[in-house]
């Protein structure tokens, strides 16, 4: 019945087809527009990179200069900087963020009680609903110089630390809060990942006298290897993107010279500073090389032989 | 199982059993500490003595924070834009998704291709900017709604959520004789209510909690949003904090109250919706 249907369907005309769905179409009016006018429209604004643009000649009527504010940007200290910045902070993300959930979920996963289980995902989980002013507010008043964390340390006789004025600290400050923020999401990714594996195997394992370390490291861990791979690839394909609101409301003067950021950077020097140009090319660098990365690492999980995200 | 085992069993499950326990408490402190805060008193808080429970029980930080007009204005402003943008993203969603959905759409895996690119091919800042300038749309309402109005990803997530729909019930509404309007009126959305939910939600959430935006786009301090308005409240204080200066422009207390107000709307739907988020990232994790 099934198959005959689709043959029959196969056989209609498109006008007649278009006829009997114009709905179909009248729906997905507004939301190709606005794909349009709103997603592809300004992939045109890139030309502003190769032009010496004034915002009151427009993008059309600038005059064109080449590769000039790419020599200009890769020429720019700051914009290295903000590279090196970026890529610190993304790489510390991986490094200290990424094993951190699935860490939790293997062994929380192992916990008879649903009632811990459940509290502490649901608990842990709160902090994604917070947004980054908030965040910071917070943050700052844990660790200035007059926060908790600091009253503590004074307490206990020794020296205030400035977790928020040096360089270094900050940056751990930085991951701690990431980790803080984020956990709690990858931890529902990894539990639910954990549910769909067969609990047989570990018990034949444990049958066979493994131990509980042995049979998370070598029964449960590689059932959800699926799962971190891929989580872990597209990770690493977003190295040189990093999000706004996360460096931006988290540094503060002192810092900056470890807090500048590409996305930071491209608003202070472009919005802030008016060389649209300049910033322009900055984020059409970041673009380029961040979908080349994204592109080979899906090319990675799927030579591993995993379902890719393209 | 030997005794031996089962005691080793009982000593893990304790030991583990208080390591989540104490973890999770860990990372509740600085919500807690944020509210005991806002509770205390400005002199208590100058003295380092709060810690986890209010010192000086007093609500004056939540009337002084409540008096300010420019926040209290930025917060219901900020939930009708909210509500305004939630309903937008999901008119826009659901028009979307549904026809994508379906199968033998003529055309329908070309504009879905179009639609997933724009998760990949990002314009950047400034072009985005440009475009919004363009429209005129700078320093109006609108940049806050209409640029981020539709999110490919979670259309992704709609379009699965109407294809595990059973083909039968639509071959029902259709004998029934339903055009395709109305069998997603009538049929397909109400079987999509939790997923619907759930992207309510995500847009929700980002709408509320996205400043980015407002930055870029906004410089008339009457279209602030509430995180906007906290966001100058939280510098004034951060900025005398690094010089180590004690006179804040805006008491402890004060910003501590109006971190709690800003965060009230997610506390309050936490608890209510964290079942409906799970369910969702569940959808997007497996779709990748």
């Amino acid at each position: 019945m099934g198959k005959e249907q689709i043959g029959t369907k196969r056989k209609v005309s498109l006008g007649v087809y278009l006829k009997g769905h114009w709905q179909l179409y009248a729906m997905l009016l507004v939301p190709v527009i606005y794909m349009i006018l709103f997603k592809y429209k300004p992939m045109l604004g890139v030309i502003v990179a190769f032009e010496d643009f004034s915002i009151f000649k427009g993008m059309w009527n600038s005059p064109w200069v080449g590769l000039a504010n790419f020599k200009e940007v890769f020429g720019s200290s700051t914009f290295w900087t903000a590279l090196k910045n970026t890529l610190i902070l993304n790489l510390g993300d991986l490094i200290f963020g990424f094993p951190f959930p699935i860490f939790l979920a293997l062994f929380l996963n192992e916990l008879r009680s649903n009632r811990v289980r459940k509290v502490t995902q649901t608990l842990l989980y709160l902090p994604n609903f917070l947004s980054w002013v908030i965040i910071s507010g917070i943050v700052t008043q844990l660790f200035s110089s007059s926060g908790l964390v600091n009253n503590v340390i004074e307490a206990l006789g020794f020296n205030s630390v400035g977790f928020l004025s040096n360089s270094f600290i900050w940056r751990i400050v930085y991951w701690g809060t990431g980790i803080w923020q984020a956990a709690g999401y990858s931890l529902i990714i990894y539990l639910a990942a954990l549910m769909a594996t067969d609990t047989s195997l570990s018990e034949a394992a444990y049958l066979d006298g493994a131990t509980r370390l042995q049979r998370i490291w070598h029964v449960t861990l590689p059932q959800i290897s699926g799962t971190v791979t891929t989580l872990l690839i597209m990770q690493v394909g977003r190295l040189v993107t990093i999000s706004f609101d996360r460096p931006y409301m988290m540094s503060n003067a002192v810092v900056s010279d470890a807090a500048e950021v590409i996305s930071t950077y491209v608003y202070s020097v472009g919005l802030a500073a008016g060389r649209f140009d300049f910033a322009t090319a900055v984020g059409l660098f970041q673009t380029v090389v961040g979908v080349v990365m994204v592109v080979a690492a899906n090319q990675i999980i799927k030579k591993m032989g995993q379902e890719g995200i393209m | 199982m030997s005794a031996v085992k089962s005691k080793a069993e009982k000593r893990f499950q304790i030991f583990w059993t208080a390591f989540f326990i104490i973890l999770t408490c860990l990372c509740m402190v600085p919500i807690l500490r944020v509210i005991s805060m806002s509770f205390s008193g400005k002199n208590a808080i100058l003295a380092g003595k709060v810690f986890l429970w209010p010192v000086e029980f007093t609500t004056e930080a939540y009337q002084k924070a409540l008096s300010s007009g420019s926040f209290v204005r930025s917060f219901w402003y900020s939930i009708m834009l909210m509500l305004g943008t939630t309903a937008v993203n999901l008119v826009m969603t659901v028009l979307a998704a549904y026809p994508l959905s379906k199968r033998d759409l003529k055309g329908g895996a070309f504009i879905m291709t179009l639609f997933v690119l724009t998760m990949y091919l990002h314009p950047g800042t400034i072009p985005t900017y440009l475009n919004v300038r363009d429209f005129g749309l700078i320093n109006t309402v609108w940049a806050l709604v209409i640029p981020g109005a539709l999110s490919a990803y979670n259309m992704i997530i709609m379009c699965n959520a109407f294809k595990g729909i059973d083909d039968a019930i639509y071959e029902a509404a259709k004998i029934d004789g339903c055009s395709d309007m109305r069998t997603l009126m009538s049929v397909a959305l109400p079987l999509v209510g939790p997923t619907l939910a759930t992207l309510g939600l995500f847009y929700a959430v980002g709408r509320w909690n996205d400043i980015s935006d407002v930055l870029y786009y906004i410089n008339s301090s009457s279209l602030y949003t509430v995180q906007m308005v906290l966001k100058q409240f939280i510098e004034s204080v951060n900025i005398s904090a690094e010089e180590g200066l004690t006179t804040n422009l805006v008491a402890e207390n004060v910003k501590a109250a109006s971190i709690v107000i800003s965060m009230l709307p997610m506390l309050i739907v936490y608890p209510f919706v964290q079942r409906f988020f799970t369910k969702g990232i569940m959808v997007g994790a497996v779709k990748g």
